[in-house]
């Protein structure tokens, strides 16, 4: 495991809320959370369905607003007023999402992902051969064959493959943060370790900090290198994933991993 | 040995999708369950996981078709009966069964205690309100749930407290085997583990006799049936107890299955999982040979060319593979797996 | 896309509704090849001519081709010359004057009616209690029935120029026949004609191409206004989505159409053409396509693939044209399918309350439908003039909503099996 205490901050948070509804029906979605995530780390966000990590995952990317509080990016105060600072700061920051079959126009063949890629990379002038083979590169970073995927429409293509696509996208982009809300949560188990062990390969071999959102604590806990949980909006513990899982303090985290079904442990069922 | 509570012979089943193409996703099943034991069944999505939950209930309503094979629950063979039979006296009180979005299925507008009368009066007009409402009372406060629940409409109560109602008032009746499709997958964590809790003393009250529990979750299944099955494309490829699967798996969809087990555990962090390539087979067009073949990295031209068998051990132990049990592990053992 | 529309044409309800529709579509453009007529022609003096061939009387008896058969044309001459009320009134007569019992008089059989007159009726006979004016109307009668009973024939005079005398030229008894083929002047009038003479058939094709325009010309504008409005609701929400949905509120609460009846009536008449009216429903008529398109793209709008075009730098537009429209082009289509047909209706309603398109070189189906009504063609028995066109209206939006209801099991997954 890595020491992160003293590298580069890549992505801070201060204080940062959102908050929906007006009046009596006012709640805060994201509660003055802070964190600091840094260049190479691999970070999981831990919570149940309406923790709030969904939330605090598009004011991360910039889809919507924050209501209160401070984001900084590479250490300076980011700045998303305008759309071309929009799209300035999207290439540094990129996703994935849960659902693969969703995340796809179901209009379009998948080329043309890749292609927007290129793009926005700023080699959408290049000639098509030099195009054919960038993406064959990055359909091989994670081991799927361009030449047998070109012209086909999503719907053609299995959740993983899908799902994998969407890492050669990464590939392609390779933004400085990665941020995946549940990339396998819809993936059959099996095809799962293909997709994590993507994903670690990017921080490996590009030195990306990816922020990885899941409902599940043992995914967290495989994956990562830090570990945040969350609860109603705020975060009630985070530090390195060892310290946290083995070793929790918050009454909601120990709870979590208490009530996760176990295989080498006696799962108590009299603690419910 | 106890009572056999349901048993199964060589089931086989098709669903006809939208453009009238056959779909045999289950083909050739037999299982046996005795009473006290629970089975758990274990599978990706589209294996037929969820079809065989259908099929072992006699529900044969359009799209799904039932085929051959037999079902015979306590010694009462309804496989013939007509859906609509089988719904009228089966369901309730033989088979109980609890799909993943049970708890929906509650309507609205009516307090929980109407549910609970309907499924006895379904099967017994004679029974009396005062007495329905005292036997649930009963059954509820042995099951851990609070007597008001019975009073209030579904809307009132939370996602984890609804499904477990739907499963007290499926049991109501004491069946001889529930069938469970994914009960708790769509709860919390902790919600979940109520739900598997209150399985459990089902069990052990001897309201229900027998289980078949099935779900993709397989940390769960090792903490909730005795036995385990895998299923894979419409077939079961191994059946043994649930710590002989989990660590000790014999066929290597198993393997690769269990292989990509997570918890948060401490020692996890050091296994490497594994992962399967490609996708299982069409179930339109299913392979002649071994339906796992095409994905199995120790498959030999035998295996694709001819059906494969059971392979049962003396321990009762059985798998859906060419090879031996010593060439299995001796195969791993060589991989350090 | 191509998908799609094959997946639609596995519907039978599509087909039926498709196939009504294209029936109606190629009539209105193969008939005006066939009959060149100008539709608003008037072609009869006088209003309401019943459905037929008409044949030019001086034709008959011009031509040079007869034929003779041996057929006994009385007793035809008998069954449409016989009026409902003459039957009733033999009927009457036999029943209490000539002692027949009622139950062996059929009045529709006019052979064996007028047989047994002859066998009792005798104009010599007076009977006690009838009045001389009674009297002389069932002489009347008789005579008219002995007349059509004679078989003299006609005979056709010539002037002489010099003499000044008419002199027998031709003659024709009962079992003369001409050919139809042979008559170089016949008319047929499928449908009759209108109040005004015109050929009902000939109009309706024309009204129904018209009145299908109309409802194309709403459609588009109604579908287009609410597309729109509808898409800069639903994905740029916020302060304009409150704004829009407030508007569109505003319209669903005052009743459409009579929104419609006011704006057609501060229209002046001059300026109520057809595309006038095809504007006027379409500008009242899409809040509800906005309605529909606002939340079907909220759903969208939270959808992964849009957020991933975000994150991919596409401008708000490329957003809205590829990622969002083709997902609800479906449900476009469909709200266009029943915009046509409820712009057809409104035409015909504001037709027939006068409001319609004021023109007198185009028919419209609600036109026809107003004048056939001022005419009191509904209470003058000719039905022609007025049943076919709500036969035609019917038709059309029969089929367009069942082209819907077609397509609305293809792409609502609730309502697969």
């Amino acid at each position: 495991m890595r020491d992160f205490n003293n590298a580069k901050p890549c992505l801070t948070g201060k204080g940062v809320t959102k908050t929906f509804g007006f009046g009596d029906k006012k709640m805060n979605a994201v509660d003055h959370v802070d964190f600091n995530f840094h260049e190479g780390e691999f970070v999981s966000i831990v919570g149940e369905s309406g923790s709030g990590k969904t939330t605090l995952s598009k004011m991360l990317l910039g889809l919507i607003s924050v209501t209160e509080g401070q984001i900084d990016f590479q250490g300076k105060p980011r700045d998303i007023s305008t759309n071309a600072k929009k799209k300035e700061y999207w290439k540094g920051i990129q996703a994935i999402f849960q659902d693969p079959f969703a995340s796809y126009n179901m209009f379009y063949k998948i080329d043309s992902v890749l292609l927007d890629c290129l793009k926005m990379r700023g080699d959408g002038s290049l000639p098509y051969e030099k195009k054919f083979e960038l993406m064959t590169e990055a359909c091989s970073f994670v081991n799927l064959k361009f030449a047998e995927l070109t012209n086909k429409y999503p719907f053609e293509l299995s959740g993983g493959q899908m799902q994998r696509l969407m890492i050669a996208r990464i590939f392609l982009l390779k933004p400085k943060i990665l941020l995946a809300d549940e990339p396998t949560s819809m993936i059959d188990a099996c095809s799962r370790a293909t997709i994590l062990d993507m994903l670690l390969k990017l921080r490996d071999e590009i030195n990306m900090t990816i922020i990885f959102i899941t409902h599940d604590i043992g995914l967290a806990y495989y994956v990562s290198d830090t570990v945040y949980i969350m609860e109603h909006g705020k975060f009630v513990e985070y530090g390195p994933a060892d310290k946290v899982i083995l070793n929790p303090q918050a009454p909601y985290t120990k709870r979590l991993i208490n009530d996760v079904p176990k295989i080498y442990e006696e799962w108590d069922l009299t603690t419910v | 040995m106890g009572k056999v509570m349901l048993e199964v012979n060589n089931l086989k089943t098709k669903y006809v999708t939208r453009f009238k193409e056959d779909v045999y996703a289950v083909d050739n099943v037999s299982l046996k369950i005795e009473e006290g034991k629970s089975l758990g069944v274990a599978g990706e999505s589209g294996c037929g996981k969820s079809t065989l939950a259908l099929s072992l209930i006699g529900y044969y309503f359009p799209p799904l078709h039932y085929m051959s094979g037999e079902i015979i629950i306590d010694g009462k063979n309804i496989s013939g009966m007509k859906p609509d039979d089988v719904r009228k006296n089966i369901l309730g009180n033989e088979v109980a069964y609890i799909p993943q979005a049970a708890m929906n299925a509650l309507n609205p507008t009516q307090k929980i205690i109407r549910f609970v009368e309907d499924v006895i009066h379904a099967h017994d007009k004679s029974v009396s309100k005062k007495d329905i409402y005292d036997m649930a009372r009963e059954r509820f406060a042995i099951l851990g749930l609070p007597e008001m629940v019975l009073q209030k409409h579904a809307v009132e109560l939370s996602g984890g407290m609804k499904q477990r109602t739907v499963i007290a008032i499926s049991t109501i009746l004491s069946p001889k085997v529930l069938i469970a499709d994914e009960p708790s997958s769509a709860l919390d964590v902790t919600s979940q583990k109520m739900v598997i809790k209150m399985m459990r003393e089902l069990m052990e009250k001897g309201f229900i006799k027998s289980m078949i529990f099935i779900t993709h979750e397989l940390p769960l299944l090792y903490n909730v049936t005795d036995d385990i099955m895998v299923m894979y494309a419409g077939q079961i490829v191994e059946h043994g107890t649930a710590k002989e699967m989990v660590f000790d798996p014999l066929h290597p969809y198993s393997k690769g299955l269990m292989g990509s087990i997570i918890v948060p555990e401490e020692g996890v962090r050091d296994r490497k999982l594994t992962a399967i390539p490609g996708t299982p087979p069409n179930l339109k067009h299913p392979p002649e040979g071994c339906r796992f073949a095409d994905r199995c990295k120790y498959a030999t031209p035998t295996c694709r060319a001819m059906e494969i068998s059971n392979i049962e051990l003396p321990n009762g132990r059985s798998y859906r593979c060419l090879m031996s049990e010593r060439k299995v592990r001796e195969v791993y053992a060589s991989e350090g797996l | 896309m191509k998908n799609t529309i094959k997946q639609a044409f596995h519907s039978s309800k599509f087909v039926t509704g498709f196939v009504i529709f294209m029936f109606v579509l190629v009539t209105i453009f193969v008939y005006p090849l066939i009959v060149t007529r100008d539709p608003l022609e008037m072609v009869g003096q006088g209003n309401f001519f019943k459905p037929g061939t008409y044949v030019a009387v001086s034709d008959v008896v011009g031509t040079n081709s007869n034929y003779r058969l041996n057929v006994d044309t009385s007793a035809a001459k008998l069954e449409t010359g016989l009026s409902v009320e003459n039957r009733a009134m033999m009927a009457d007569w036999l029943e209490k004057y000539g002692e027949v019992p009622a139950s062996d008089i059929d009045v529709t059989d006019a052979e064996s009616l007028v047989a047994l007159w002859n066998e009792k009726y005798d104009p010599k006979t007076v009977i006690k209690g009838m009045t001389i004016a009674v009297r002389n109307q069932y002489m009347r009668l008789n005579n008219q029935i002995q007349h059509a009973l004679k078989d003299s024939g006609v005979i056709i005079a010539e002037k002489n120029e010099e003499t000044g005398e008419l002199e027998e030229a031709k003659s024709y008894d009962g079992r003369e026949f001409v050919n139809q083929g042979d008559l170089p002047n016949t008319q047929t009038f499928l449908l009759g004609t209108d109040n005004f003479g015109r050929d009902v058939l000939t109009e309706l094709v024309a009204a129904t191409k018209v009145s299908l325009g109309v409802g194309i010309i709403a459609g588009v504008i109604a579908t287009i206004i609410g597309l729109i409005l509808g898409l800069l609701a639903g994905y740029v929400g916020g302060f304009v989505d409150n704004l829009i949905t407030f508007i569109t509120n505003l319209f669903t609460v005052i009743p459409s159409f009579v929104l419609l009846i006011l704006i057609s009536y501060s229209v002046s008449e001059s300026a109520r053409g057809t595309t006038m009216v095809g504007i006027l429903i379409g500008i009242t008529a899409w809040p509800w396509t906005t309605r529909s398109v606002r939340s079907q793209v909220i759903s969208l709008r939270n959808r992964d693939h849009v957020n991933l075009s975000k994150l991919s730098g596409h401008s708000m537009m490329r957003i809205v044209f590829t990622d969002i429209l083709p997902y609800i082009a479906s449900y476009v289509v469909m709200a266009f399918i029943l915009q046509i047909s409820s712009g057809i209706l409104a035409e015909a309603q504001l037709s027939m309350l006068g409001l319609g398109p004021s023109t007198t070189t185009t028919a419209t189906l609600g036109l026809m439908m107003n004048w056939a009504t001022q005419y009191s063609a509904h209470t003058s028995g000719t039905w022609w003039a007025y049943f076919p066109v709500i036969l035609v209206i019917a038709l059309i939006s029969f089929s367009l909503n069942l082209m819907n209801t077609g397509l609305d099991q293809i792409f609502n997954p609730q309502l697969r099996d």
